[in-house]
């Protein structure tokens, strides 16, 4: 295992070998530990630096216009200017908040967020810790960032945060739904709950034996984020600012980072569910560029979470919660259902591919069908008009 | 296995650790002066009129509750999937009773009308 | 002390101490936010016990569904947030002594349980506790009833809290 195929093996041993000359090996395992956790933490939080610019650019040029270019080149400076601006403006904490609820919130969401990072696996042997249980890890640290939000609003003192935050956590725990169930696709295809095992099996890429489930986990995702079409949570013209309207300077940065941080997640955690994570031509050789093709579509997904935000207008929250409970739940409860008699009848012969995928054709073909029958029983409704007074010139 | 969950317990230490740190920073470098108005809750500008309470909407705790059903119902799910190969075709199809049991489950509510918003 | 006894003691410590907060917090949010902790804290005896699963389920379940329910009840039904309870009544002396009771009746009733200081059979390295645990959840021979029964319990869980929780028409 040399340095240029396996890095982060190679240093790992190398620490061990030299620590162990003069410390106890208890010692050595914690500090070796300790490194990993902190490079993997970091990972998260310097690619979110550049993520919020890449956000601001992309959204600009979505729009027609230029995006940051002012600090540093192509402003690329731009999100350390926010950050120093955010640090320097002052902290203001309303007089009846909750102090120590208040002061949590924003830490609470950003660790939620960070905690995801320990189970992904960046290439062959390199991932933080493989559980055995990293999937519903995952959606199990998800439940800490829900209360985060509420811890906010609630101790914010103010009605409207604490109405955004009923608002917000209403619709997370309403997409957790959808986002659980589509993620035991994937499981069931992989056979097992672990990330490294998940990434492994995909020789067939699950987005090509359970196409639906993959858009049904990216919508769910998106929502559980708070993106447009889906940002109630935030909507800055409807109630102020949602669960965060008291909070300033860096707690609001952190919420804000945080958010930014969420949405590259899904991407890489769609990436490594759907589209084969590290799986690449080369990528057992040389593990680099098992993080680089992890990287790579990890931002194909959040590109696609951007060009939603930048298309699509926010939906009303009756519309979203509709959408998911009497649309997107039954119809991945149909996809689990579908796919694991199927993937028991031909799991293991040659017709998984094809038998899936017909399978998945034959659900949209019926939920178009149902779809089709439901809007016509409405609009058979709506056309019998009455008559209304029409304006005449007198 | 301890090894594995260690790593998680010295994760979520460290990641407290990051997000205080701005925080701490900024102790030091922002300015400080509170007045009573900056201290105010905030309402559109104006004065708070009432007490700090919302509507009482009935409809938050019924979505709680349908999907704390959902939530039981994939935890319960997850160890079927993961011992998918083990099993024979009648206990997979075990599995789908279940998830037809509770699909009813939410054609019921669906048709009391428990999941309107209004 | 290992590292094991270590986070044990702590862990148990900070159950006990949430524990004893949550009983004793006259805010009801407060409260339940030690509750979140006591319950974080169960996780962590789980994780201990080399249980991955349940620990992510306790999370997943008790503190993603259960303890958002519960401040959702205290949050919309309480009014006025800021408002405190009055955590003890009249009646606090009997009710210490009958918990006290009970508590140590308990605790004899358990210690004379053999299975108590034993052993627990030791599982080959090799045993992956999730495959186990599905496999017998949908096995014949083992808990297959309870896991079908388990779903019309929830069926019925839920269809009696929604005819207790649904706002019933207003006849005007």
């Amino acid at each position: 295992m040399s340095f240029i195929n396996d890095p982060i093996t190679f240093l790992a041993e190398w620490i061990t070998q030299f620590l162990g000359g003069f410390l106890p090996e208890a010692w050595v395992t914690f500090i070796v530990t300790l490194l990993g956790v902190i490079i993997t933490a970091s990972f998260g939080l310097v690619f979110v630096i550049f993520l919020i610019w890449l956000e601001r650019k992309i959204a600009a040029r979505f729009q027609d216009r230029l995006g940051p270019n002012r600090a540093g080149p192509f402003g690329l400076l731009q999100t350390f200017a926010d950050i120093v601006k955010l640090i320097t403006k002052e902290d203001v904490i309303p007089e009846k908040a909750d102090k120590l609820t208040f002061n949590i919130a924003p830490i609470l969401s950003v660790v939620a967020v960070l905690l995801i990072w320990a189970v992904v696996p960046f290439a062959p042997g390199w991932i933080g810790t493989d559980l055995n249980v990293g999937v519903l890890y995952i959606a199990a640290v998800g439940s800490f960032g829900i209360l985060s939000i509420l811890m906010a609003g609630w101790s914010s003192n103010n009605k409207y945060a604490l109405l955004g935050a009923f608002r917000a956590v209403a619709q997370l725990i309403s997409y957790e739904v959808p986002m659980l169930v589509t993620l035991m696709v994937p499981v069931l295809l992989a056979r097992s709950m672990g990330m490294m095992t998940m990434v492994e099996s995909q020789d067939l890429w699950f987005i090509f034996l359970a196409p639906i489930s993959a858009i049904i986990f990216l919508v769910s995702s998106i929502a559980e984020v708070g993106r447009t079409p889906f940002d109630l949570i935030e909507a800055e013209s409807e109630i102020v600012a949602g669960y965060h309207t008291e909070y300033t300077g860096m707690k609001f940065g952190l919420f804000f980072a945080a958010e930014f941080l969420h949405a590259f997640t899904i991407g890489v955690l769609f990436a490594i569910f759907f589209l084969g994570g590290w799986r690449g031509p080369g990528a057992e050789q040389f593990r680099l560029l098992g993080v680089v093709y992890l990287m790579l579509k990890g931002l194909l997904g959040y590109f696609v979470v951007m060009w939603v935000r930048s298309t699509l207008p926010r939906i009303r929250i009756d519309h979203m919660l509709a959408f998911n409970w009497k649309f997107l739940t039954p119809l991945s409860l149909a996809l689990l259902v579908m796919t694991a008699i199927l993937d028991k009848v031909f799991g293991d012969t040659a017709l998984r591919f094809p038998v899936l995928l017909a399978g998945n054709g034959s659900v949209l073909l019926v939920t178009w069908l149902a779809l089709r029958w439901t809007s016509r029983r409405h609009t058979k409704e709506r056309r019998v008009f009455k008559k209304r007074p029409v304006a005449k010139p007198a | 296995m301890l090894d594995h969950w260690i790593f998680i317990g010295i994760f979520i230490a460290i990641a407290a650790v990051f997000p205080l740190l701005p925080i701490v920073l900024a102790r030091f470098v922002a300015p400080r002066k509170p007045n009573p108005i900056k201290l105010d809750t905030y309402e559109c500008g104006m004065e708070t009129v009432g007490d700090t309470w919302v509507q009482f909407k009935v409809q938050y705790y019924i979505y709680a509750l349908v999907f704390l059903v959902f939530d039981i119902e994939t935890a319960f799910l997850f160890p079927w999937a993961v011992a998918f190969d083990a099993l024979p075709l009648f206990a997979v199809l075990e599995g789908v009773l279940f998830i037809l049991i509770l699909a009813g489950c939410l054609l019921y509510c669906w048709g009391k009308g428990a999941l309107e918003w209004s | 002390m290992t590292v094991e006894q270590a986070v044990f003691l702590f862990t148990s410590a900070l159950i006990l101490f949430s524990g004893f907060m949550m009983v004793t917090r006259r805010n009801l949010v407060h409260a339940a936010l030690y509750l979140i902790v006591a319950l974080f804290g169960v996780a962590v005896i789980f994780v201990l016990l080399e249980a991955g699963f349940l620990a992510v389920v306790q999370v997943l379940v008790y503190i993603g569904a259960i303890a958002i329910l519960m401040i959702f009840a205290v949050m919309l039904t309480r009014g006025d947030i800021s408002k405190e309870q009055e955590p003890v009544n009249a009646d606090f002396g009997w009710a210490l002594m009958l918990a006290a009771l009970f508590c140590f009746g308990l605790i004899i009733l358990i210690g004379q349980w053999p299975a108590v200081n034993s052993q627990a059979p030791a599982l080959s390295a090799e045993t992956d506790t999730v495959f186990e645990l599905g496999s017998a959840l949908v096995s014949p021979d083992a808990y297959v009833i309870p896991f079908e029964v388990a779903s019309v319990l929830l069926l019925a869980a839920l269809i009696g809290a929604l005819v207790v929780a649904r706002p019933h028409k207003k006849s005007k």
